[in-house]
């Protein structure tokens, strides 16, 4: 089955042919979606032999490449179209083609009677097309195609609505803000390519290549250097701070967007690369530092952000944003498996959250549709008491926001207490390490709090609907609810498998099996960080673990308790503390005004210079010459013209001239 | 005999008398005599050649560049005949419709 | 009585000049005797004729086989050549007589006038002796005076038959003079002997005569390949005679003096390589310049076509001044995907025109694109490859060309070409503008197809398709034809 990873990103391919050229014509939607589905979910079933085959191999040699041509050869440079299974590739394939699969099952009841139904599908395949090349490719290069061509679909799919100016304006925020990462991706590429090449002679950009010879690279310096360049792509494509604000601006597209791209995989597609990059990362403490205080930054300023939101899609944007944040924090402690491991529990449980939301919306608007009212279906102070007219949303949506807010025996606990745990423990950066934990678990107590808001405001107390509205709610079909119960499972029973030793042996020797798992992927980095970084990896009391642990969960009861003392017992203290303090909320409400920075600092000067560069410089300058030469040339032409007279003889005078020209200039040289 | 030199003259004299009629005369038929005694003049200069260097070669090729001049001439005339059947004239300078 | 010692003739390396003349004669009797007022049946059986001939010159392929005493020479070279005149003259012979009907010259004489203007091109390119070079070139250009005044109640015909015949003949004294000039300063007229003796006596390099002689020649053949400043005759005799008759006149003859240029120049005066590369460089600039830049003000597609054969002589002289293996293979093959590309596109010209050669203009092919879209295609083709646009042979031709210049250190004569080609898209694309964004009335339902044109197209729009994306077979053929 090794011999077919080919097939995983080329079953998406395919979809994307049929449905690209032939969606127009085949009218039937079943046909499309199920054409469309049917790609991916073959795709998983490739990705599970393959993931049974590497299980039932030895942990060393638990990889595999597989080379399908060389795509460029210039002197000495050259990338191949390889693909590249291991333990983290394989993580990586089973989440984007699982959590995949079901969204596009739920988008086959979403985008009932959309027009350009094919046109989602088609770019939906593209997407998991280009995701899988990004998890699955064996070199940089090919890495980096998927990167982008991630980052196209995520601009298609935004601006699927392209009639709305609001969805082009958020799809070309996205682009632009994706393309000033990518830049840095690209700087990390080449330092990476001409260190290795120009010191040491090593041109290659394949992973496995690289990593086999990560001890020519020396400590700090260069690393830096490369991990930051990285980095930089990674703040890009995983809405980190400085380049987060086209993430809430995404919810815009359709919310099977929001829930595959924008949650479960393109903006996990960072987090991969640092883990795929961690030689290097390892080399550079500084470089670690950095996407710590990035990481543990944005969890924590993303929700504060999000206490104030009332679209109920915003909210879990910064939700993502935030949870990404706490990713990095995990990768810039050294914790490269802990960041994995979230990575593939939020998968779970914020696809369910976002699919459960567009139940949520689709209900809503349906209902808003019938009493002919204008109201938003998505702002959340539209809707309350949602949960005696859609039991299956609800459930699903309370045990994935149990999981998020991390509350133990559901996935998130384990990821997140992991993450919490190493912060806190990993002496990588001394006592930054402190703060690190401490934004880390400030982070948690708002995420329960501001997740729980969310429940309490959509699900419970008094419907703010009308009577007639309310009424004709109901519940989601089947192919909305299913992938929803899928995903909750996920999100309780996904985080056993990554069980932190100390509550294994609790449980009776219940290893990490996550842990064991990604071992041969991070040794070189574990090992690194164990002899050669001072003060690394000490012995720590399981005292001390098991407190921080119970620490984690005071947290995330306290943000609950909060939220129910907000909106369920006594709503009116929101309003008051608003009214209290308008210019905090104003603040908090308008994202700290980031985007008005931005648009004033970069984006407006770029506009104007570009209108300078259009009116000024383009049409005068360069038009001018090109028209003006091709002017010149046909005014020759008129010239000579005349030199055809008509007349014999002044043909043969030319040629008589033409020969005593020639004669004489040999003769008398 | 004489030296080689002063046939090679003559005949250059007659070609460039030749050219020059071509690049003067207006009668097409006068233009066209111009051009046979251009090729007479070649002809002058093989056969000197021939004579002076013992080879045959060069009146093997006059036979053949005197065959050729007169098939050149019945199709010329025939040319100017047509032409005349239309324009009235031999002119060179009537032959001026294709132009520019 | 004393026996006359009749030399062994070998005939074998003529026997496809013998066949076609045969077959010409035997048509002009045909034609005498049989009272039918189609001659549709003489171009079948000229077709035949062809085939036949062909046959024959393919069976000359491998080794050279010489006769006459060393004054005819069937080698790889020649066997090329005369497969080019060939397909020429087939192609021009279809397209032909669905013109003569139309414009009422059905004169029987045009096909074996072909025939024979075919054979003295056929005489050209295995001609090892001036002599022989000088008969065809005369039985080629006699019988193109004919056939460009063939349609005698034209005035623009009799005008073009007239000016080809007064400035062809005038360029022939030249060439003739040139000839004798060479042969008295070498001995002999024999083009071998001739780089024997300048092999052996290099000094004859200085001598004036010399000089003269090998110049004037250069003057002469530039006159048949239209090289600028000899180059005035062609835009008038183009635009003047009957289509299918420029059709031929822009592919075979032009090719048939670029095989006497080719073989005169590299083989009788090798050691004077840098003295005729100086003007052949000049001449190709010249040439290539004046042609495409005229040919941006045109109007009139024949005439446009005419100053574009006119750019194309200039690229292949540039692959001349090349002068290296791959700089004259690369003159075969361009002269070969020329034949097919232009014959082509004035096949088209053809079914287009109407009776007394009126819609010959670029705007009377307004609107040509949507009302019949599979002949605008095919135009487009033939378009694209004249301008030297990727897949079409004449891309490939032009790049070897260009190759060839540069590897010889022509670096300014590569750049010059290519700067030429970019302008060229100009004119060609015109018309393709014209064919398909400009709304026209006309709708073009009179525009009718018969066998021979389409099977002429068909022929054409294959050839330029397939050399373009596999030209490999056939620039094999053509470097294995320059190893003289």
């Amino acid at each position: 089955m090794l011999e077919y990873v080919w097939l995983i990103p080329l079953f998406p391919l395919i979809g994307v042919l049929i449905n690209g050229l032939f969606g127009k014509k085949i009218k039937n939607e079943a046909v499309i979606g199920g054409i469309a589905t049917l790609a991916v979910v073959g795709s998983f079933v490739v990705a599970c032999g393959i993931l049974f085959q590497l299980i039932s191999m030895p942990g060393e040699e638990r990889h595999f490449e597989k080379t399908i041509f060389t795509w460029i050869q210039s002197g000495t440079f050259k990338a191949d179209i390889g693909f590249l299974v291991d333990p983290l590739s394989a993580v990586m394939l089973m989440v984007v083609t699982g959590v995949g699969s079901l969204i596009h099952l739920y988008s086959i009841g979403y985008m009932h009677g959309e027009e350009g139904f094919y046109r989602y599908f088609t770019y939906l395949n593209l997407f998991t097309f280009s995701m899988l090349l990004l998890v699955s490719g064996n070199n940089l290069l090919l890495m980096f195609v998927g990167w982008e061509g991630v980052g196209l679909c995520s601009y298609l799919l935004i601006g699927y609505y392209f009639h709305k100016k609001s969805a082009g304006d958020a799809g070309k925020k996205a682009f632009v803000m994706n393309r000033v990462g990518d830049f840095g991706f690209l700087l990390g590429l080449f330092t990476m390519w001409w260190f290795l090449g120009h010191n040491y002679n090593v041109w290659t950009i394949n992973f496995r290549e690289l990593a086999s010879h990560a001890d020519l690279i020396p400590a700090g310096g260069v690393a830096t250097a490369i991990g930051l360049f990285f980095f930089l792509g990674a703040t890009g494509k995983s809405a980190q701070i400085p380049l987060y604000t086209w993430l809430p601006d995404a919810m815009e597209g359709p919310t099977p967007v929001s829930a595959l791209i924008h949650a479960a995989t393109m903006v996990t597609a960072g987090v991969y690369m640092i883990g795929r990059m961690n030689f290097v990362y390892i080399k550079s403490p500084t470089a670690l530092l950095v996407v710590a205080c990035v990481g543990g930054a944005t969890a924590l300023f993303a929700a504060t952000i999000g206490t104030a939101q009332n679209d109920i899609k915003r909210v879990l944007a910064y939700s993502t944003v935030s949870q990404l944040g706490y990713m990095f924090l995990a990768m810039g402690v050294g914790a490269f498996t802990a960041g994995i491991f979230h990575l593939m529990t939020h998968a779970f449980f914020k696809a369910c959250l976002f699919l459960g939301s567009g139940s949520v919306i689709h209900a809503m608007h349906h209902a808003l549709h019938h009493v002919h009212s204008d109201a938003d279906p998505q702002d959340m102070r539209n809707m309350g008491g949602l949960r005696k007219k859609m039991p299956i949303t609800f459930l699903t949506f309370l045990i994935a926001t149990i999981a998020i807010a991390g509350i133990p025996g559901f996935a998130g606990f384990f990821s997140k207490d992991e993450i919490l745990w190493q912060a806190f423990s990993n002496p990588l950066h001394g006592e930054v390490n402190i703060v690190l934990w401490a934004f880390g678990a400030v982070a948690a107590l708002l995420t329960a709090f501001y997740m729980f808001r969310l429940v309490f405001m959509t699900f419970f107390g008094e419907t703010k609907l009308s009577e007639k509205a309310y009424h004709h709610l109901h519940e989601s079909p089947a192919v909305i609810t299913i992938p929803l119960i899928c995903l909750a499972i996920l999100s309780v029973l996904g985080g056993y498998i990554g069980m932190p030793k100390l509550l294994g042996e609790v449980l009776g020797g219940m290893p990490n099996y996550f842990e064991h798992w990604l071992e041969p992927v991070f040794a070189y980095s574990n090992n690194y960080m164990a002899h050669s970084l001072p003060g690394a990896h000490g012995e720590h009391s399981p005292a001390l673990e098991w407190g921080l642990m119970g620490v984690s969960v005071l947290i995330a009861c306290c943000g609950i308790a909060f939220a129910y003392a907000l909106y369920i017992v006594s709503p009116t203290i929101p309003e008051k503390f608003t009214s209290a303090f308008p210019a905090l909320h104003r603040a908090v409400y308008k994202k700290w005004y980031v985007d008005e920075i931005y648009d004033f600092c970069f984006v407006n000067p770029c506009k104007a210079l570009g209108g300078f560069l259009w009116k000024g410089f383009d049409v005068v300058v360069v038009d001018g010459i090109v028209n003006g030469v091709a002017g010149i040339v046909k005014g020759f032409s008129g010239i000579l013209r005349y030199s055809q007279t008509g007349y014999v003889h002044n043909y043969a005078y030319g040629m008589v001239l033409g020969t005593v020209v020639i004669v004489a200039v040999y003769v008398f040289r | 005999m004489l030296a080689l030199n002063n046939y090679l003259i003559l005949s250059a004299i007659l070609f460039s008398i030749g050219t020059i009629g071509v690049l003067v005369r207006r009668n097409a038929i006068v233009i066209f005599m111009c051009i046979e005694l251009m090729l007479n003049a070649v002809n002058l200069t093989l056969i000197s050649f021939s004579h002076y260097l013992g080879s045959i070669d060069g009146q093997v090729f006059v036979f053949f560049i005197m065959t050729v001049a007169a098939a050149e001439a019945a199709v010329g005339l025939a040319l100017m005949i047509a032409f005349y059947k239309n324009r009235e004239s031999i002119d060179v300078e009537d032959v001026n419709m294709l132009k520019l | 009585m004393e026996t006359i010692a009749i030399p062994a003739i070998n005939l074998a390396p003529i026997m496809p000049e013998i066949i076609l003349s045969c077959i010409a004669m035997l048509l002009l009797l045909v034609n005498v005797f049989v009272p039918s007022e189609s001659k549709g049946y003489l171009g079948v059986l000229s077709l035949v004729g062809l085939v036949a001939t062909a046959a024959s010159v393919v069976s000359g392929w491998g080794q050279p086989v010489a006769a006459f005493g060393g004054a005819v020479q069937l080698d790889n070279f020649a066997v090329f050549f005369k497969l080019i005149f060939i397909c020429s003259a087939a192609l021009a012979i279809l397209i032909s007589d669905k013109y003569v009907v139309r414009e009422e010259i059905n004169h029987g004489e045009l096909y074996p006038l072909i025939l024979f203007a075919t054979v003295g091109m056929m005489l050209m390119a295995c001609g090892m002796d001036l002599m022989v070079i000088f008969l065809g070139l005369e039985v080629l250009s006699i019988s193109l005076y004919v056939l460009a005044g063939f349609n005698r109640g034209s005035l623009k015909s009799n005008e073009a038959g007239l000016k080809y015949f007064l400035l062809g003949a005038f360029s022939t004294g030249f060439l003739l003079y040139g000839m004798a000039l060479t042969y008295g300063a070498t001995g002999s007229t024999k083009i071998g002997n001739i780089a024997g003796f300048v092999a052996t006596n290099p000094q004859v390099a200085t001598n004036s005569l010399f000089v003269v002689g090998m110049l004037l020649i250069a003057v002469g053949f530039s006159f048949k390949t239209a090289a600028a400043p000899f180059h005035m005759w062609t835009p008038d005799v183009y635009e003047g005679a009957p289509t299918p008759i420029t059709a031929f006149m822009s592919a075979g003859p032009k090719a048939a003096a670029f095989a006497a240029f080719i073989r005169v120049m590299i083989v009788a005066f090798p050691t004077l390589k840098h003295d005729w590369t100086d003007l052949l460089w000049i001449l190709a600039v010249l040439t290539m310049t004046v042609g495409n830049i005229i040919a941006l003000s045109q109007d009139n597609i024949k005439r446009m076509l005419a100053y574009s054969s006119i750019a194309h002589a200039g690229y292949a002289l540039v692959g001349f001044t090349a002068c290296n293996p791959e700089g004259v293979a690369g003159i075969l093959f361009y002269m070969l995907s020329y034949t097919f590309m232009n014959i082509g596109a004035f096949a088209v010209i053809v079914l287009i025109g109407k009776k007394g050669e009126a819609n010959g203009n670029v705007q009377d092919f307004a609107g040509l694109g949507q009302k019949r879209p599979l002949l605008a295609a095919i135009l487009c083709v033939f378009l694209f490859s004249l301008a030297g646009i990727p897949p079409t042979a004449g891309f490939v031709g032009k790049f070897y060309l260009f190759s060839a210049a540069i590897k010889s250190g022509y670096i300014w004569l590569a750049i010059i070409g290519v700067l030429n080609s970019a302008a060229s898209v100009y004119y060609y694309l015109r018309v393709m503008v014209y064919m398909y964004f400009k709304p026209s009335e006309e709708d073009f339902d009179w525009v009718g197809m018969t066998p021979a044109i389409a099977v002429c197209l068909l022929l054409c729009v294959a050839t330029t398709l397939v050399l373009g994306v596999v030209p490999g077979t056939v620039l094999e053929l053509a470097q294995k034809a320059v190893q003289f």
